[in-house]
């Protein structure tokens, strides 16, 4: 029972990661940009679709497919974001909303004329494979990479908002885009990079993310619902926030399938509702 | 102050501050006679008149809260679906009697719009989006985990109505459904129309306009939400309970997400805000998405999606605003 509690947790905290290294992207264009993108999960399909591209036509192993998983939703994202969602951030909510919608119905009718809508599979390679004992436990051993993954990614990700010029850029925007412009911060340029940025890492996730999560057209609409709730409950703008929400997310809902299968995503979609209210702000909400 | 008072009386010289013209106008009428024209030229296509009457109404409700009151809802079909399903387990328990089931449905609609609102009202857009999103979806998996009551996935079939009014037996043809309908869009629409230009309906506006000045000038902004929400809710569900009726037949999809998306699509593209927006856009929606999704509904997507990409970013206020844009601009070059 405790080695099964230990499990789920484990799994839970798997999962959360890879929701994290989706989301951050997300939390950072309604932080940043206060932009309601639906569309994230279409950049994470992405670099999920060229993983597997490179593998399953050029023959390039599991590892070396992710630098490209962040690189081509990282290139799309500031090419949108230059041309269409650029022209946006000061339109209504509802716009953004529709708009964004519009984007994912693109991509999931595009992933289906390129890709078909069959589940794309994954080579992992061998080491990433079976179990791992540690302290008497069997682990996962993809899910231990995850798991370290994302130690790395939030390092680094903090380390460049901490300590670099860039991240100094980045706080001030959010905090107050009208004086950080004043104060001669090319906002635009700050917004822009940024997107790239989140939409590379939502790549990422989406590589990362097949052997958990699935890879099939319909992606982005399955996961908007927790990708939008990672950023909702974390609070918008926030890497500390992001990694709560997403853990909670993660393991409550690797808990509730494992636990009460019969009600199923029912919990989820409760926690939702029920956070939502208590925090409208989220976890660690910036701006009400 | 006495400059005040001027440009006051400047403006009211300029358009009087009165509440909107309530008389029907020539081609409020002509619109109206459209569907009794379709119902005796397309005779065989009365069962998609029908459908597209009754996502009409769906529409005219989010277009409510949407348009007017400026709530962002992604699950508005979950009012849609719980009326479907109270309308038709009420058929299948044994009471088929069309009209008080509709009543019944829309009654259940508004406790269950009411119970929500104030989960809705308070919040960000952000917020609200997440929680209209959040209680669809907890409806759908509700009446998919509930099957030995709703049918589950197979959907609540053995829905059996009465004759409407006693007389007229809902056939396959769809011949009373479609009058049926009709009336029932109608009779809400007259009643949306009174309430949007009644002091209450410009209360809405002045919400969406600005949350913040409306507690000043003394308007209960929660209140008001509250109100048209339910109000909202209760008119989605007849719209639902409608579509069990008339199809005899309750499937899971009711709850849907693409139907919350699909159904806000039709109010954008029409022009929210504007009752009649909500209409066209449906009727246009529905009939594009007849013959084309026929084709390939791939295609059908990925032009929806492009679609509204074009419409936020190139023609805001759909169909209707920029035909009012258009107006506007060949008057000016009138005078």
């Amino acid at each position: 029972m405790i080695g099964n509690l230990i499990g789920v947790l484990f799994d839970g905290i798997a999962y959360g990661s890879l929701l994290f290294v989706i989301s951050i992207g997300l939390s950072v264009t309604m932080g940043l940009m206060n932009f309601v993108n639906l569309a994230h999960g279409a950049f994470a399909m992405l670099g999920g679709y060229a993983c597997v591209v490179l593998m399953t036509r050029a023959g390039v192993p599991f590892l070396a497919t992710l630098p490209v998983a962040f690189l081509v939703p990282a290139i799309v994202g500031i090419v949108l974001e230059r041309t269409l969602y650029q022209r946006l951030y000061k339109a209504t909510h509802l716009d953004q909303v529709m708009f964004s919608i519009g984007l994912v119905f693109m991509s999931v009718a595009a992933a289906t004329w390129f890709f078909g809508p069959s589940q794309q599979p994954v080579r992992l390679p061998d080491f990433l494979r079976g179990q791992v004992h540690v302290l008497g436990l069997d682990l996962g051993a993809y899910r231990l990479f995850l798991i370290a993954v994302v130690i790395v990614i939030t390092t680094v990700l903090t380390m460049l908002l901490v300590k670099t010029r860039f991240g100094a850029q980045v706080r001030a925007s959010v905090d107050n885009a009208v004086a950080a412009a004043g104060l001669g911060i090319d906002v635009n340029r700050v917004f822009g990079v940024t997107f790239a940025l989140g939409s590379g890492l939502a790549g990422l996730g989406g590589g990362l993310g097949i052997d958990v999560l699935g890879l099939d057209p319909t992606f982005p609409l399955k996961y908007m619902v927790y990708f939008l709730l990672v950023v909702a409950i974390g609070g918008a703008g926030t890497i500390k926030g992001g990694l709560v929400a997403a853990m909670i997310l993660g393991i409550c809902d690797v808990a509730g399938k494992y636990y009460v299968p019969q009600i199923g995503s029912f919990i989820i979609y409760f926690l939702m509702v029920a956070l939502m209210i208590l925090f409208p702000a989220g976890l660690y909400g910036r701006k009400a | 102050m006495r400059a005040a008072a001027n440009t006051s009386a400047v403006a009211v010289s300029v358009s009087a501050p009165r509440l909107p013209t309530d008389r029907w106008r020539a081609i409020e009428i002509a619109f109206w006679l459209i569907p009794v024209v379709a119902f005796f030229v397309f005779p065989t296509h009365r069962v998609l008149g029908s459908q597209i009457l009754i996502t009409a109404l769906f529409a005219l409700s989010l277009d409510l809260i949407l348009g007017y009151a400026g709530i962002v809802s992604l699950g508005h079909a979950a009012f849609f679906g719980f009326g479907a399903y109270v309308a038709g387990l009420l058929a299948v328990k044994g009471w088929g009697e069309p009209i008080s089931g509709l009543l019944v449905a829309g009654v259940a609609g508004a406790l269950l719009g009411y119970a929500t609102s104030f989960l809705v009202v308070r919040g960000t857009d952000l917020a609200r989006l997440m929680v209209t999103l959040g209680i669809g979806l907890m409806l759908y998996e509700a009446a998919n985990q509930a099957s030995s009551i709703t049918g589950g996935a197979d959907g609540l079939s053995g829905v059996k109505m009465w004759n409407l009014l006693g007389l007229f037996r809902f056939d396959l043809a769809g011949t009373t459904a479609f009058v049926y309908s009709l009336a029932v869009l109608f009779l809400l629409f007259v009643f949306s129309r009174r309430l949007v230009s009644s002091p209450f309906g410009l209360s809405l506006r002045g919400v969406r306009e600005n949350v913040k000045r409306m507690p000043a000038i003394g308007a209960p902004v929660q209140k008001r939400l509250i109100a048209i929400y339910t109000i909202s809710a209760a008119m989605a569900a007849i719209a639902g309970g409608l579509l069990a009726q008339t199809t005899q037949f309750v499937g899971l999809d009711v709850f849907g997400f693409p139907r919350s998306a699909d159904l806000m699509i039709m109010v954008v593209l029409g022009g929210a805000g504007r009752l009649y927006g909500a209409l066209i856009g449906t009727t246009v929606f529905m009939i594009a998405h007849h013959y084309l999704s026929d084709l390939n509904p791939i295609y059908w997507q990925f032009w929806l999606g492009l679609l509204l990409v074009v419409v936020v970013l190139f023609a805001r206020g759909g169909i209707l605003g920029a035909f009012a844009t258009w107006r506007d601009r060949a008057k000016g070059r009138r005078t």
